[in-house]
């Protein structure tokens, strides 16, 4: 296998003015995103940005209220579309008075053809999960592994997964996260995982959705997204040195960086970092360098106010169409 | 049935895709990997590492692109090229004579860092400065 597991013409999900509203008020409003298949996905942003809302809304758990989310071109409930999906809520939802063994065969029975055991018992087989003891009886991990896999042997094409990894020690961690991806390589599989835990994703997601209030802030290839950005370190202020000079800002924005978009900046004494969004080579006596996917998502999240970022290939293709 | 194996560290900011392609150049220099060998497949490397898939195969495309080794549909990828000198082996001479004139630094006091300063300042001495794999922290100097 030589060909790189994603397509980037074909489509896995997209979002078109995506809204949802529930009794306690506005979960998410007006997302719009593609995610090309073959991709692994990151869904990060705060608790309570919507994470959970939107793969329920992918899973077709829930309808929006306002807008649409497609996956593989249709609506998510949509028969055609079923057989290839893969949804592990973040409670891992499972029949406590089943035992391992029932539990695999429920998953073999209700998705005939497509069912791997072999899989599944890989996934289990390595945590020593005991088949004849009930669902209730194991431990959180334990009942993460058996739900895991479940949804691997199923081999979906578009596997949405919420938290997966939450409960899980870093030894079984990184075997779970080896067998996602192992899977992504054999099937080239197109993965959205939710994390609020940001280092976790490093190094395993190549796409990125970052979420925050509900909106989509940052979406796209993780690479473009890191280089589109810059970390620039100098002297805060004028020449003269002095902290945080009045003449300095240029409106609320250092000068010298007046060109780009500042998403964020902090002065420490004379020192000032900014998280900026390039237009063009940056000029002038700073240091600069490529942020880790880590700065870039927490400057984001440090600066509500900062404007999102779609690459060209996360702009949904149907409003290109319907424009 | 896998030659080498590769070690993937998250926090040293050297991105994942050139440790896969510096550990696959150092197995060749060192001869650990030869001409006809096979790489470890995509799928191989993510069940040992965890990392995404698509890193591999961008590493082995810019070794590819070298000519160091070379994608056979169906089959693998394959070394075509070593980066082996005769001198530069595991048992060559030069390599005891290093050994040698380590043993004789730390016998006159050095410890591992005063040798490795007079290594490298030999090192730029004799070859310049543009050393072929570069500092695994020089594109980033925050």
């Amino acid at each position: 296998m030589t060909d790189l597991t994603y397509q980037p013409d074909r489509t896995a999900v997209e979002a078109v003015g995506l809204g949802y509203k529930h009794w306690r008020g506005r979960a998410l409003r007006d997302c719009s995103f593609r995610i090309p298949s073959g991709r692994v996905c990151g869904l990060v942003g705060p608790n309570g940005a919507g994470k959970s809302t939107l793969l329920a809304l992918a899973a077709g758990l829930r309808r929006p209220t306002e807008g649409r989310i497609e996956l593989l071109g249709h609506a998510p409930a949509h028969p055609a579309v079923r057989p290839h999906l893969g949804y592990l809520a973040q409670d891992k939802p499972l029949y406590p008075y089943l035992t391992v063994r029932e539990t695999l065969r429920v998953g073999r029975e209700l998705n005939p053809g497509r069912w791997d055991q072999g899989t599944a018992e890989r996934v289990l087989g390595k945590g020593h999960v005991p088949f004849g003891r009930r669902i209730a009886t194991l431990s959180g991990g334990q009942r993460t592994r058996v739900a895991l896999a479940l949804v691997f042997a199923k081999r979906p094409e578009i596997l949405l997964l919420d938290e997966p990894m939450a409960d899980l020690d870093p030894l079984v961690r990184h075997e779970m996260t080896a067998a996602l991806m192992e899977a992504a390589a054999e099937h080239s599989t197109t993965v959205v995982m939710s994390s609020h835990v940001l280092a976790s994703l490093e190094g395993v997601c190549d796409y990125l959705l970052l979420i925050a209030g509900g909106r989509v802030r940052l979406a796209g290839e993780v690479e473009d997204l890191l280089a589109a950005h810059s970390l620039v370190v100098g002297r805060n202020g004028a020449a003269g040195g002095e902290a945080a000079a009045p003449g300095g800002f240029v409106a609320g924005r250092p000068a010298g960086l007046a060109p780009h978009t500042v998403i964020e900046a902090r002065t420490t004494g004379r020192q000032l970092t900014a998280l900026v969004r390039a237009e063009g080579p940056v000029d002038g006596p700073w240091e600069t360098a490529e942020p880790s996917l880590e700065e870039l998502l927490l400057g984001y999240l440090r600066s509500p106010g900062a404007p999102s970022l779609l690459t060209p290939s996360a702009e949904p293709r149907a409003r290109k169409a319907a424009a | 049935m896998c030659v080498v194996e590769f070690r993937i560290d998250r926090r040293s900011g050297v991105a994942t895709y050139l440790q896969i392609v510096q550990q696959t150049k150092q197995a060749l220099r060192l001869g650990l990997l030869a001409p006809g060998d096979k790489l470890p497949t995509a799928k191989e490397v993510v069940a040992a590492t965890a990392i995404n898939p698509n890193t591999v195969l961008k590493a082995y495309r810019e070794l590819d692109r070298e000519g160091l080794v070379e994608a056979r549909p169906g089959l693998g990828t394959f070394v075509r090229r070593s980066l082996a000198r005769p001198g530069a082996a595991a048992d060559s001479p030069l390599r005891a004579e290093l050994a040698d004139w380590m043993d004789r630094a730390r016998a006159a006091g050095l410890d591992r860092e005063d040798a490795a300063a007079l290594v490298m300042s030999v090192l730029e001495a004799e070859f310049g400065d543009g050393s072929p794999s570069p500092a695994p922290h020089a594109h980033r100097t925050l």
